[in-house]
This record gives C-alpha cells, sequence and structure tokens, in this order.
C-alpha cells in the first residue's frame, strides 16, 4: 500500500499522488521542539532576568527541557522512511531547506542547555565524586557512580567562591544566548512549514513568530504542571514515610502558590501575545481574500471549525484565559487550566499540519484524516495514536533518570 | 590555577570535529556542488549514471516490425496507425532487462485484448474542445456487451470493412 | 624582506594547514563558479502537451507505470491525465480516477469517497482532458528543501532523486505545488517523473510520449533551435501551469484554461 494511503480519504477532486504524508509525528515533532524551547525560556527568565519568584521553577525547567531535547528529534526519526539515513542531514546538509537547520540548531541549542546545566550542577558533580573517592572498597555500582560523576566534572575540581561565583557568570551569559536560540530553535520549525509555498494555508511569514509564541506558552505550562505534579507527589511521599516512621524531615513543601500564580502571569502574557498573531493572521488572509480563500474559508470556517474554533480557540485558549485571569487563582484551578493549555497548543499544532492537507492543491478537493488508533503494523503504530503518545510519555521518562543525575529539589549544593 | 570555564566549549568542539571527520568517511567523493550550483545541483555525482541505467521497456513499433512485417503493415496503413503495438502487446522488455527478441528467454507478451482497452478511446465523449469528441464510440451496455471487441473487429484492420 | 627560503617554508606551512581543511569543506567556492559552465551545456529537456489533442485513453499513464517500475495497482504514478467538465450552470467538475491509468470510459465524474456525478451531454459547456507530469522546474522548489542533496536537477535540467541517499522525509512532496511527488511503494524514497531519463538519454522519447497515439505529448529540447517542439514553443501561444509560484515550470501547454489546477 502507498504511503499515507491508510489514513487518507479523498474527496472531489484530489490528483492521484496526494495524500496525507505529514501526519501525527509532525504534529507531535513542532509540539515536542515546541515545549523544549517555551521551558528553556522559562527557566532563562529566573536566570537572565533575576525574576527571583521563578527561582523554584528554574532550575526544574532547565533539567525538563534537557530531558526534551532528547525526545525533539524522536517523531522526526519515526516519521522518516529511512529513520538510520537521518544522519545525512548532518553529513550532507543542503542549506536551502529549513530541515537542513535542525541538526545545526538542534546542536547548538543541546551544547548551550547542557553546558548550562554543567555549571548548574558543577558543585554537585565535584562534591558526590570526592565523596564516592573517599568511599573504601567500592561496590561495582559506586565504582560506575564514581567514574561517572568524576566524568561529569570535566576534570574541573575546583569549587572555591571565586570559582563557583565564575560558574554563576557563566550560566548567566549562556541562558541569555540561550533564549535566542530557542526561539530560533522553534521559529525554524514554524519556518519548515511557513516557507512552503506550495501550501496556502501554511506559507505566511508570521508562522515562526506564532509558533514561538505558542512554543513558550506550552513550555510555561508543561513546566508548571510538572512542577506542581511534582511537589505535590513529594509532599505525599513524605507525609506518608512520617506517619510510618515518625521522621522529622524539615521542609515539606506542596506546590507553592505564589510560584504558579507568578508563572501564570508569564503563560497568560504569552497566550495573549500568541492568539492576537493567530488572529492577525486569519483576519489578514479573510481581508486580502486571494486565489486561495475560497478554500482555506471552507476549511477554516466550515470542514474544520470544530477543531480550530471549538477545540483550539474555546477549549484551549478562552477557557483557560478565564480560569487565570479569574481573581483567586488556586492549584488547583491552574492544574486544570495548564491542561486545556497544552491541549489547546497541540490543537494548533494539529490544525497547522493536519489542516494545511486537509485540501487538494487543485483547490477543488478534500482529505480527510483518520488517525490510526489501533495498529495493525508498525506504520500505523508509529504514525499512529500509539508512537504519538510514546512520544508523549518519552520526556517524562527521561526525566525521570535525568533527575537521578542532576537532582532538581535538594538544592544545597548548587546556586 | 586554570580557568574551567571553557571546558563545555572543548567538548563541544571536540564533537563538532568528530562529525567533520566522519563526514570524510561517509560522504561519498562526488558528492558535492554541480552544475546547477548548491540550492539545485546539491548532489551525488554517480547517480545520474544510475538513473541512465535503467532497463527500457517499451521499444517501440520499428522494434517489432521486421519479424511481424504483416501485421506492422497493415495497422500502419489503418486508422489506428498511430497506435504503438506495445500498447496492447505489452512491453517487450523487461525490469531486468530481458527482451522479446531474445528467444531462448522469449517474455511471453499478454495481449490486452479487453473491451475496456478498446474503451479507451471508443467510449464516447461529448466533450467539445477535446479531440475524443471526433472519435467514434460504442455504448459498451447495449453493443454486443458480452463479447470481445477482437470477436468481430481487427484491431489492425480497423475499418468496418475489415470485419471478420 | 622575504628570503626564498622563508617564503617556502610559509608556503609550505599554509599549504599544510589549508589540506586538513580543505577536508572539512561543506561548499566549496570555487566548486560554485561551476554553474557557470552548466550554461555551455547543449540540452534543456522541455516537454508539450496538446490538450486539444488528448483524448483522455491513459495509455502513456499505463506506459508509464510498467516504464518506470511503479507498481501497476498503487495509487501512485509519475504521470496522470486530469478531466475537467464545465457545466451551462457554471460548474466544474473534475476527475482523475486511478490517474486515468484505464483511461476514461464513463460520462460519470468521479467525486471521491464512492460517489459519481453523471453530467448529461446538453449540460456541458467545455469539457477536455489535460495531461500532467512533472515540469523539471527551472527553480525546483521540491530540490530547494531537499534537506540532504538527495535530490537535484541535472546539468539537462531533469530533477533526479538519489535513491540510495533519500531519507524520506517527505518535504519535496509537500513543496511540490504541482503534485508529482510520492513516496515510492516498494523503494519507499521519493519519487517522480524523470522524463524517462534512460530513455531520452539514449535518443529515445519518453515512453508515455511514445505510447501517445494523438501527439498530445511531445518532449524537445528548447536548446536546440531546430527541434519542431521548441519552434512550437517559440511562435505558437503556450502556457505554463501555476506560473505565480516562481517555479518557471519546463512542461508547456497548448489550449490551457483558466479551471485547470
Amino acid at each position: 500500500m502507498v504511503h499515507g494511503e491508510i489514513w487518507t480519504i479523498k474527496e472531489l477532486f484530489v490528483t492521484p499522488n496526494e495524500y496525507i504524508y505529514w501526519s501525527v509525528q509532525i504534529v507531535m515533532y513542532p509540539f515536542m521542539t515546541g515545549l523544549v524551547a517555551g521551558a528553556f525560556v522559562l527557566s532563562s527568565l529566573y536566570h537572565v532576568f533575576g525574576i527571583k519568584e521563578l527561582k523554584d521553577i528554574a532550575r526544574f525547567a532547565l533539567v525538563f527541557s534537557f530531558a526534551l531535547l532528547f525526545v525533539a528529534p524522536m517523531p522526526i526519526m519515526l516519521h522518516l522512511q529511512f529513520p538510520f539515513r537521518g544522519i545525512n542531514v548532518m553529513m550532507t546538509s543542503h542549506f536551502t531547506s529549513a530541515i537542513a537547520a535542525f541538526g545545526i540548531v538542534f546542536f547548538t541549542y543541546g551544547a548551550i542547555v547542557a553546558s548550562e546545566l554543567w555549571f548548574l550542577y558543577r558543585k554537585h558533580f565535584v562534591v558526590k565524586a570526592n565523596a564516592l573517592r573517599d568511599v573504601q572498597d567500592k561496590t561495582m555500582l559506586q565504582w560506575m557512580e564514581y567514574l561517572m560523576y568524576t566524568g561529569l566534572t570535566l576534570g574541573a575540581f575546583d569549587i572555591s567562591e571565586q570559582a563557583l561565583h565564575r560558574d554563576e557568570k557563566a550560566i548567566k551569559v549562556l541562558a541569555g544566548i540561550g533564549i535566542p536560540v530557542a526561539c530560533f530553535l522553534h521559529g525554524y520549525a514554524g519556518f519548515i512549514f511557513g516557507s512552503v509555498k506550495a501550501n496556502a494555508l501554511w506559507m505566511t511569514p508570521l508562522m515562526p513568530v506564532i509558533f514561538i509564541m505558542s512554543a513558550i506558552v506550552s513550555g510555561i505550562a508543561l513546566c508548571m504542571i510538572t512542577y506542581i505534579v511534582v511537589m505535590e507527589y513529594r509532599k505525599f511521599m513524605i507525609k506518608r514515610a512520617r506517619k510510618r516512621w515518625e521522621t522529622s524531615l524539615e521542609e515539606v513543601k506542596g506546590a507553592e502558590l505564589h510560584v504558579v500564580t507568578m508563572t501564570a502571569k508569564y503563560l497568560v502574557f504569552f497566550l495573549i501575545f500568541a492568539i492576537s498573531l493567530e488572529l492577525l493572521d486569519l483576519i489578514f488572509r479573510g481581508y486580502t481574500a486571494v486565489k486561495s480563500w475560497d478554500m482555506l474559508r471552507t476549511i477554516i470556517y466550515e470542514r474544520d471549525f470544530y477543531d480550530i474554533f471549538i477545540m483550539q480557540y474555546g477549549i484551549g485558549n478562552l477557557i483557560p484565559l478565564i480560569l487565570f485571569l479569574s481573581p483567586g487563582l488556586t492549584i488547583r484551578r491552574a492544574v486544570l487550566g495548564v491542561l486545556l493549555v497544552l491541549f489547546g497548543v497541540f490543537m494548533m499544532r494539529w490544525n497547522v499540519v493536519i489542516g494545511g492537507q486537509a485540501f487538494s492543491l487543485t483547490f477543488a478537493g478534500f482529505m480527510h484524516y483518520h488517525l490510526p488508533i489501533i495498529p495493525h503494523d508498525w506504520e500505523t503504530f508509529k504514525e499512529g495514536l500509539g508512537g504519538a503518545l510514546s512520544i508523549f510519555l518519552m520526556p517524562f521518562v527521561l526525566f525521570y533518570f535525568i533527575a537521578k543525575v542532576f537532582p532538581v529539589f535538594s538544592a544545597k549544593e548548587s546556586h | 590555577m586554570k580557568n574551567h570555564v571553557l571546558r563545555p566549549l572543548f567538548a563541544v568542539i571536540g564533537i563538532i570535529v568528530l562529525v567533520l571527520a566522519a563526514r570524510i568517511f561517509y560522504v561519498p567523493k562526488d558528492f558535492g556542488v554541480h552544475e546547477r550550483g548548491y540550492m539545485y545541483g546539491w548532489y551525488r555525482k554517480a547517480n545520474i549514471e544510475d538513473w541512465k541505467k535503467v532497463q527500457v521497456k517499451y521499444q517501440g513499433a520499428e522494434y517489432c516490425k521486421d519479424c511481424h512485417d504483416k501485421n506492422y503493415g497493415a495497422i500502419k496503413k489503418s486508422p489506428h496507425q498511430n497506435i504503438q503495438c506495445e500498447n496492447c502487446h505489452g512491453p517487450a522488455g523487461t525490469a531486468e532487462g530481458i527482451v522479446h527478441f531474445d528467444s531462448d528467454k522469449l517474455p511471453k507478451l499478454t495481449v490486452d485484448k479487453s473491451r475496456q482497452q478498446c474503451l479507451r478511446c471508443h467510449y464516447p465523449l461529448p466533450y467539445p474542445s477535446s479531440g475524443r469528441s471526433k472519435i467514434k464510440g460504442i455504448d459498451p451496455d447495449k453493443h454486443n456487451p458480452d463479447i470481445e471487441c477482437s470477436m468481430c473487429h481487427n484491431p489492425h484492420h480497423p475499418n468496418l470493412e475489415g470485419m471478420r | 624582506m622575504i628570503t626564498r627560503r622563508d617564503f617556502l617554508k610559509k608556503t609550505v606551512t599554509i599549504a599544510g594547514v589549508a589540506v586538513p581543511l580543505a577536508a572539512f569543506e561543506i561548499i566549496d567556492p570555487e566548486k560554485l563558479f561551476a554553474q557557470v559552465a552548466a550554461e555551455k551545456t547543449k540540452v534543456r529537456w522541455v516537454f508539450l502537451v496538446d490538450t486539444y489533442k488528448c483524448v483522455g485513453c491513459g495509455f502513456c499513464v499505463k506506459a508509464c507505470k510498467n516504464e518506470n517500475e511503479v507498481p501497476y495497482d498503487a495509487n501512485v504514478t509519475r504521470t496522470w491525465v486530469e478531466r475537467y467538465v464545465l457545466t451551462k450552470d457554471g460548474r466544474l467538475f473534475a476527475d482523475t480516477p486511478k490517474g486515468a491509468r484505464d483511461g476514461f470510459a464513463t460520462t460519470r465524474i468521479d467525486l471521491g469517497l464512492g460517489k459519481y456525478q453523471d453530467i448529461k451531454k446538453d449540460n456541458i459547456e467545455k469539457a477536455y482532458f489535460v495531461p500532467k507530469l512533472c515540469n523539471q522546474c527551472e527553480n525546483p522548489p521540491c530540490v530547494q528543501v531537499c534537506p540532504v542533496g538527495a535530490t537535484y536537477q541535472a546539468p539537462d535540467g531533469v530533477v533526479l532523486v538519489d535513491r540510495t541517499w533519500c531519507i524520506g522525509c517527505g518535504y519535496c512532496i509537500m513543496a511540490c505545488p504541482y503534485g508529482v511527488r510520492f513516496f515510492h511503494p516498494v523503494h519507499h524514497t521519493a519519487e517522480k517523473c524523470n522524463f524517462c531519463y534512460h530513455r531520452i538519454t539514449k535518443g529515445m522519447k519518453t515512453a508515455c510520449v511514445e505510447a501517445c497515439a494523438f501527439g498530445a505529448r511531445k518532449i524537445g529540447n528548447i536548446k536546440d533551435p531546430n527541434d519542431p517542439v521548441t519552434k512550437i514553443i517559440r511562435t505558437e501561444r503556450v502556457g505554463v501551469l501555476k506560473s505565480e509560484f516562481g517555479t518557471k515550470p519546463q512542461a508547456f501547454y497548448i489550449g490551457l484554461d483558466e479551471e485547470v489546477r
């Protein structure tokens, strides 16, 4: 069977080779890179602009951004017909292609996040390595840990006040460089779509900016939800432990309302900006009404009306705005709000990627996408619900392991 | 005391060097910028030859002429003169490079005698400004629906005088 | 004062540094100048379609699929024929069932989703067939967006795909305004019409041109002033598809209509 045929249903005049070639994984791809960029921008707000209220979430956001970083290329890998040839993008980069920039931008960004993390956790590594070195009769596991931490220090064992001060400065610089790079990483994801002149829905210079804004929104939302869940879970576990052994741990903090409130403010700010841009795009298309508008109007106001105006703007944008803006924000309301925001951003990606392929190049036919839910082979799994969910869960799994090396909550050893 | 701040940078440079070194071994030697410049001509040169090596399947009527001179001569005098033999008889070559003429491995050609084949042109479509409206057609549901066209009509002599 | 010895020393040092650097080159500026040389090539393949002559028999599609080893029953094709029917009440109907591999042996228009629309003879204002194939654009957007250099324009203007290098991202498929690209069902790489490159480089015509009994399809070399196709393109009224994309398509059409998509 032809690639794409299984989930594409054609209606009216569609040319023979047209199928929905970019399916759910290409929806996941900008969604995940958006989360990466957003999480990083959130952490930088503290490191660069010194917004103290974000201190607790900043470190967390950075580590999470690192976990997400490894997930960002995975949707592409699942989408490629030849995942193992993916390396060709680095080997024979053709930079006139927006996708070719991926290798470079992604690597640059990864290097910045990794370096920033290294400065943030260097003291922790040194302390760990030194402690392990002094352990007599190391077990196999301890040996491994010792080697890992020693390796992670990159041989820089100096943890004098002076050296740590330099670390702090480096963090600030990296976070500063990181913001434009993070925006670029995601902006170029928008460029991948915005520059396709053959696609009437995608082609707009606003696309990269819209993508960045919604990326930051989703990144902040993801950090908030994960922060709240993790803090509450810790509180719950510690409370349970206390009951059992009567231990007296000092600080048992759940999610701090002031952190959530503060972060929510930034979320609302970027959300409003994102919506404004999207509406501007829509109004502009309607007003200029070039040749493609007849088709786009049919798609936006008729065929995809439910997905765009109910799911994306209504449930994903309007309701969260009401939740966040009505006075007396509670943690619970914030949780509901950010979940809806995440859903809204996902729907925005969906409506761009799938919506852009919902009509034929002839402007006289339509294509319907049917997400494969029950897989019956590898292709329908990876480009179906299963593949998308795996990608969505992956950052949490990775975060679990990465947080073991980069402790997010015991804030004592580092800045 | 050395400054440790640049350590991550060294690590990054190390990785870049590794990637560049990998390029030397991985990328074919003839991969590069060719005639149309970097935008349109960035490719592996040998691929052009790869495409030229694809086997020709349709040999053309002249290929059939010498052995099948009778039918060749007949059809060339008929209104079907421009229809290639292989349109109905199938291509004389295969993807593996075997051609009909190689008598020992002679691939049997399958003649398409279906009504569908004739209806490609002879189903009447009243389309002004298209050559189709000038071709004589029949209604396949009424015109002897159960038999092949070639039972009565000889495609090499399609004129009604040439009826079998 | 630079002594000869110094000069040699320096030259050797510079050369020594330059050689490994050259090994890392991504774009050699000297090779960029090679494009000037391309102007000297004697061949630039173009295509000419006469929509008045096309009868929609679909022999071209059949021949193309066999010639280019695109599985016969797969619902993708390198070339196809579209049917346009405009009714007296101003409505447009168009279809291309199976890319017209089996021709058009019905007056019913395929609306997809298993629905058909029969149009009575009296209601037809104008109707015609339009063969489609790769336009081998002078500025091919599909090549521009390939991230790895797996698709490219050969010196004679034909856009080819390197099946050993294509990663299968589908960006070229998205970038083509004409919908000529697809994933090959067997090779799984991007696939497209290449004017039967193995035939035209041997002096033969493409399989579709060969199969067309009505002269609706012609291939020629625009750089040869004596080529009949060149003469027609130069002296007669021909159009191209979707010129607004700036792709400079090189498949020319006689009798092109506003309604042709």
